[in-house]
């Protein structure tokens, strides 16, 4: 044997012990669950409580039901509401009704190889956000689409922002559709037209529910987008909520707007079943 | 009745023409996207309310010949019939089958009595009524909601799952899933009943009760079922017909008596029940040689011509020493339960034997095999196959004789140095000789001469076949009587001496171990 060569004495398998406990540098599970639990604290309980509490004291401090009177005895804002309702909701039906076409094609067909035509659908949404708009009202003005109505450019503008974030959840639900339950109702007697509307409809309600909810809560408040196609003209509730925090300092009414927006959203979330997250798990982005 | 005045005179499909025929596949052929043939040639037919079993392993074939009868594939060539109407082209929702699928496929978003229902509430029957003046009225009509509860409720009773009609799917057992499915196919009275692999997700217990029940099914009904799997005892307990596939192609179809004691090829031999099977030679009228011993049978073959022989596990009769037709040592025993499963070795051959009685592990005996039970098969020869080994001069011995031959196709990317070791990828010299290897030649890559010198090997010309356009001749050496069979266009005699002569190319060499290095 050469110099600097070793020689084997024996050789067998490693023996693990079972740790006592499992830790990360000596804390246990439960422990490193402290930091989360404090943050959660502080930015979210916190703050939900500081606005409940700002919503229902005036300005020196005691408690009153004013701000609410206020907002709901206003008709500004009122209608400010109920457009940013209506925005809402135009915007998310009309993403919708554009969405499941493509997320359709984009699950079943062979296009779609390797996910490259999904990343060009979805790649906008990592795009600065306020470049997106202004690029976008540039090719609106291009056109002369800008200047026929201010509703019609805040949709257009909020339907391209957000498109995204409907075809990310329908896609998903349709690409992990079990394909034999599509051969089932075919058959079983079922047209493909019948069929997408008894099975593949019924199945993709979760990807529909979570995309709703990703589109319709943000456009209320998304206000970026309705100041800048909006040349103005149109004010959402959020652009309401920032001008009494910001231009006229009344916090109160300010969170007591807020707290509206809030509840509004909960009945929205609940009427489209978001809470039954078990199902909509995964779907979300 | 809503049509006062009109007598319903038929109220159903039209009755189909009672041919003894239902389905039958024309030179079905299916081949993928990505040009993988999945089904080849398939010329089959089956009759009405026949139990049939398509049978082989995982990409045989068999799934796709099922999801073409019932729609969701279709052929690239050929045509399928049902009830002598060419349906290559008709949508499945067209079509009067059902399948019960592999995983269910039960509609998650439906309870038990709609998943049932979902084939009948769709289903659209040619009614004809009859006025007081005579004249006929055709209408299309739709099941009542009655008739449709009728119906399920029947249908839930055969499977034996009354009550559970308002339960959701994901609630129920895998068996009870299974129950669904069935009864879903069937409450649509299809003409023909299709199940891919029902059972496979099922424990042991379940899976043979169903098999039962499934059989009990099909007698009361009378519907032709075709059942797809790769269990060969489900095949075999179940079956009316079995086709037997392997590469898209059909190996063998009948009776599950048939196919277990006929089987046509050694796949089929393999692939159905425990089987020895030997390389064997006819050496005369109705005498074959194997393992070392001329046996007497009953297939006659030409002489000369290699088979296939197989022989049951169960068929080998054991005996004392020097009782039986061969001598041998038995090298491992099993206990079964039933029975014991032996090994015995003669020569270089096992012979599997299953006995009620034991012999143990070292000890001599004897067996014998009745011609019967002897099932002798042509051999497909695709290639001569040997044992060889490298000789000093990274020459190869095989067949009686010497070969030169290409040792680097051992090894990717080696090359020899100039004392004629073995250099490889990663610069690691290797000396060949004596290496084990074995050796396999093309049938149109062997030549033969009659200057016998140049040959590799010599030896006779035993066999000549005339194969359509060309010859298969075997030419056998003296010391081992090694074969080689090659296919030439050349007239060559019966006893023909010649020299066998093979390109170093044309040698495929695989080493049998690793070399050490």
């Amino acid at each position: 044997m050469a110099n600097g060569d070793i020689k084997r004495i024996s050789r067998e398998p490693i023996k693990y012990e079972a740790p006592a406990k499992r830790t990360l540098l000596g804390f246990s599970r439960k422990q490193l669950c402290i930091p989360y639990g404090v943050f959660l604290a502080c930015f979210v309980v916190l703050p939900l409580l500081l606005i409940v509490f700002y919503s229902f004291t005036d300005s020196t401090g005691h408690i009153s039901i004013n701000n609410f009177v206020k907002f709901f005895s206003s008709a500004t804002t009122l209608t400010t509401v109920i457009i940013s309702i209506l925005l809402a909701l135009a915007t998310t039906v009309i993403c919708l009704l554009l969405a499941y076409p493509v997320a359709y094609i984009l699950a079943r067909s062979n296009l779609n190889k390797g996910g490259t035509l999904l990343l060009l659908f979805i790649m906008p949404m990592w795009i600065n956000f306020v470049l997106r708009a202004m690029a976008m009202k540039d090719l609106l003005t291009m056109i002369g689409v800008f200047e026929i109505n201010p509703y019609l450019s805040v949709i257009i503008g909020m339907v391209y922002d957000y498109l995204p974030f409907m075809i990310m959840p329908l896609y998903t639900v349709l690409v992990k559709m079990d394909k034999s339950l599509i051969e089932a109702s075919q058959d079983l007697g079922a047209s493909p037209v019948r069929t997408f509307f008894k099975v593949t409809l019924p199945l993709s309600m979760p990807g529909i529910a979570s995309g709703i909810t990703m589109v319709f809560m943000p456009t209320m408040t998304c206000y970026v987008i309705s100041d800048t196609f909006g040349n103005g003209l149109i004010t959402i509730i959020g652009k309401l909520i920032d001008e009494q925090f910001t231009t006229f300092q009344n916090w109160n009414l300010g969170s007591a707007m807020a707290l509206v927006l809030l509840v509004i959203m909960l009945i929205s979330m609940w009427v489209t079943g978001g809470f039954k997250s078990e199902d909509t798990r995964g779907t979300n982005l | 009745m809503a049509n006062k005045g009109k007598v319903k005179v038929n109220k159903g499909v039209n009755p189909q023409p009672q041919g003894k025929k239902i389905i039958e596949l024309i030179g079905v052929k299916r081949q993928f996207d990505d040009g993988v043939v999945a089904v080849d040639n398939l010329n089959l037919y089956f009759n009405r309310g026949e139990f049939v079993t398509f049978l082989g392993p995982s990409g045989c074939g068999k799934t796709t010949t099922l999801r073409m009868i019932a729609g969701f594939d279709k052929p690239t060539e050929g045509k399928i019939l049902l009830n002598g109407q060419d349906i290559s082209n008709l949508p499945p929702n067209k079509r009067p089958v059902n399948t019960v699928f592999q995983r269910y496929a039960l509609f998650p978003h439906l309870n038990v009595y709609d998943n049932i229902a979902f084939g009948l509430k769709l289903k659209k029957l040619k009614a004809v009524y009859e006025n007081d003046k005579g004249e006929r009225i055709e209408r299309i009509e739709k099941l009542s909601k009655k008739e449709i509860a009728e119906k399920v409720a029947k249908v839930l009773k055969m499977v034996d799952l009354e009550g559970f009609e308002k339960r959701s799917v994901s609630t129920l057992s895998g068996g009870q899933q299974q129950r669904v499915a069935i009864a879903r196919a069937l409450v649509n009275e299809p003409e023909i009943l299709l199940l891919d692999e029902p059972l496979g997700a099922l424990d042991l217990k379940m899976r043979k009760d169903m098999q039962l029940e499934l059989k009990e099914m099909h007698k009361k009904l009378g519907i032709t079922f075709i059942y797809v799997t790769h269990d060969q005892e489900e095949a075999l307990t179940m079956s009316d017909t079995i086709v037997v596939m392997n590469d898209g192609v059909i190996q063998q179809i009948g009776t599950p008596t048939d196919i277990y004691n006929e089987p046509k090829n050694a796949f089929v031999a393999n692939f159905i029940g425990d089987s020895n099977i030997f390389s064997g030679t006819m050496v005369g009228d109705k005498k074959v040689k194997f393992i070392g011993k001329t046996f007497d049978c009953v297939d006659d073959f030409a002489k000369n011509e290699k088979v296939d022989v197989v022989v049951r596990p169960e068929d080998v009769t054991l005996l004392d020493e020097d009782q039986g037709q061969v001598n041998g040592t038995i090298v491992s025993s099993i206990f079964k339960g039933v029975h014991y499963e032996m090994v015995m070795m003669v020569g270089k051959s096992e012979v599997v034997i299953q006995s009620t009685t034991e012999r143990k592990v070292g000890e001599k005996v004897s067996v014998s095999i009745k011609p019967s039970d002897i099932h002798i098969m042509a051999k497909e020869f695709s290639s001569n196959r040997y044992d060889g080994y490298i000789t000093k001069k990274n020459t190869v011995c095989f067949g009686d004789g010497e070969f030169e031959c290409d040792v680097t196709m051992l090894y990717e990317n080696s090359f020899l140095d100039e004392e004629g070791y073995l250099i490889t990828q990663e610069g690691e010299k290797i000396d060949l000789t004596d290496v084990d290897v074995n050796v396999e030649v093309g049938l149109k890559n062997i030549e033969i001469t009659d200057n016998q010198e140049d040959g590799g090997a010599v030896g006779n010309i035993v066999s000549i076949i005339y194969k359509g356009d060309h010859y298969q001749l075997i030419v056998r050496t003296d010391e081992n009587e090694e074969d080689f069979v090659l296919d030439t266009e050349d007239t060559w005699n019966e006893n023909d001496r010649v020299g066998v002569i093979i390109k170093p190319q044309d040698i495929r060499l695989t080493l049998k171990q690793e070399v050490k290095r």
